[in-house]
C-alpha cells in the first residue's frame, strides 16, 4: 500500500518536474511550479520525512512564489 | 572560444558528471533497503538521551546542532546580501506611487477579503506558533515556524494596502530579530562552554519526554532559530515589496 503511494508522488514529481521546464512563460511557470513543490512535499510525506515535508511546503508555497511574483511585478513595471 | 571548443569542452564535462553521477547512484542503498546503522542507532538512543520525541530535531538541533548553526549563518548572510542588492539606488528614490485622479474616491478592500485576510493571518500566527513550541514533539520546529508566522504579515498586505502592511513590520525590529536570533544560537552554544562542556552541548534540563518543554537546549535553540527566521523571511518580503511598490527610477 505505501509503496503504492510512493509510486503515485515519484510519478507526480517526475510529470511536475517536466511541466515546469516545458511553461516558458514565467506566470505561468510560478503556478506550475506551485504544483510541483506541492508534489515533493507529498513524496516525502509518503517517505514519513515530516519535517523535510512541511520545510518543502513553506519553501514552495511562501518563499519562492512570494519572490517570483513580486520580482515579475517589478520588472513588467519597469517596461511601462 | 570557439562553438567547437565550447562543444568539446561541455562533452568532457558531461562525461565526468555522467561518470561520477552513475558511481554514485550505483552506491546508493536498494528502495526500501534496511536502515543504516547510523539510522538506527539514533532512533533507539534520541528519545532516551535527550527526552525529546521527534529525533528529527535532537539531530538537527543537538547531535548536528553545529551544522545548523552554520545554516543560520548562510540565512544571515542572504538577508544581508539581499538588502544591500535591493537597496534604492543612486538614480533610484522612494516614493509612493502618484495618484493621477486625487478627487477619484478608492473603494476599501471588500469586507470578504478583509475579514479573510484577518482569519488567516491569526490563523498563520496561531500555526507558526504552534509549530515552534511543538518542535521537540512532532514534526516541525523553529525554520518553519519562522517563515509561516512572516507569511502571516504577507496576508495583511494582500488584504490592506502598503501603508497599513508597513506599520505592521517596522524595520529597526525585523533586523533585530534576525540578528537577535541568530546570535542567540551562538549564547545557547556558549552555554555548554560555561558549563565546562564542549560548545553546543546540551547543559539544560533535559524535563520530562512528551512535555511541551523537553529536551533542554532543543526547544531554546527551535526558538531562537524561529525569531531569526520569522525576522529574515519577513525583511526578505519587504525588501522585494519595496522594489516593486515604491523604489523607483528617477526620471531625467
Amino acid at each position: 500500500m505505501s509503496e503504492a503511494v510512493i509510486a503515485v508522488a515519484l510519478v507526480w514529481v517526475a510529470a511536475s518536474g517536466t511541466a515546469v521546464v516545458l511553461t516558458r512563460d514565467p506566470l505561468r511557470q510560478a503556478f506550475v511550479a506551485g504544483f510541483f513543490g506541492l508534489g515533493l512535499a507529498f513524496l516525502y510525506l509518503s517517505m514519513q520525512a515530516g519535517d523535510v515535508a512541511l520545510s518543502q511546503i513553506v519553501v514552495g508555497a511562501i518563499a519562492l512564489p512570494l519572490i517570483v511574483l513580486l520580482s515579475l511585478a517589478k520588472v513588467r513595471k519597469g517596461r511601462e | 572560444m570557439s562553438r567547437r571548443a565550447r562543444l568539446v569542452f561541455f562533452a568532457v564535462a558531461a562525461a565526468g558528471l555522467a561518470v561520477t553521477l552513475g558511481v554514485g547512484l550505483a552506491g546508493l542503498p536498494s528502495f526500501g533497503s534496511q536502515l543504516t546503522a547510523y539510522a538506527r542507532m539514533l532512533n533507539e538512543l534520541a528519545s532516551p538521551q535527550r527526552h525529546v520525541t521527534d529525533v528529527v530535531s535532537a539531530i538537527t538541533f543537538d547531535y548536528r546542532g553545529i551544522d545548523t548553526l552554520f545554516e543560520e549563518f548562510i540565512l544571515l548572510a542572504a538577508v544581508a546580501g539581499i538588502s544591500v542588492l535591493l537597496r534604492p539606488l543612486s538614480d533610484e528614490s522612494r516614493q509612493l506611487p502618484e495618484d493621477k485622479a486625487p478627487n477619484r474616491k478608492i473603494p476599501p478592500p471588500s469586507p470578504a477579503v478583509w475579514l479573510l485576510a484577518v482569519l488567516l493571518s491569526s490563523l498563520l500566527t496561531l500555526i507558526g506558533l504552534e509549530t515552534i513550541t511543538h518542535g521537540v514533539l512532532t514534526p516541525g520546529g523553529g525554520f518553519q515556524a519562522g517563515v509561516i508566522l512572516a507569511s502571516a504579515i504577507y496576508v495583511i498586505y494582500l488584504g490592506t494596502n502598503y501603508a497599513t502592511v508597513e506599520r505592521f513590520q517596522p524595520d529597526p525590529l525585523l533586523e533585530a530579530s534576525d540578528g537577535v536570533g541568530a546570535f542567540g544560537y551562538v549564547v545557547i552554544g556558549l552555554l555548554g562552554l560555561l558549563a565546562g562542556d564542549v560548545f553546543l552541548s546540551n547543559v539544560v534540563g533535559l524535563g520530562v519526554t512528551g512535555n511541551l518543554i523537553a529536551g533542554g537546549t532543543i526547544p531554546l535553540l527551535n526558538l531562537v532559530v524561529g525569531v531569526e527566521v520569522a525576522g529574515g523571511f519577513a525583511i526578505l518580503a519587504s525588501e522585494f515589496l519595496d522594489q516593486t511598490a515604491v523604489i523607483r527610477t528617477e526620471r531625467r
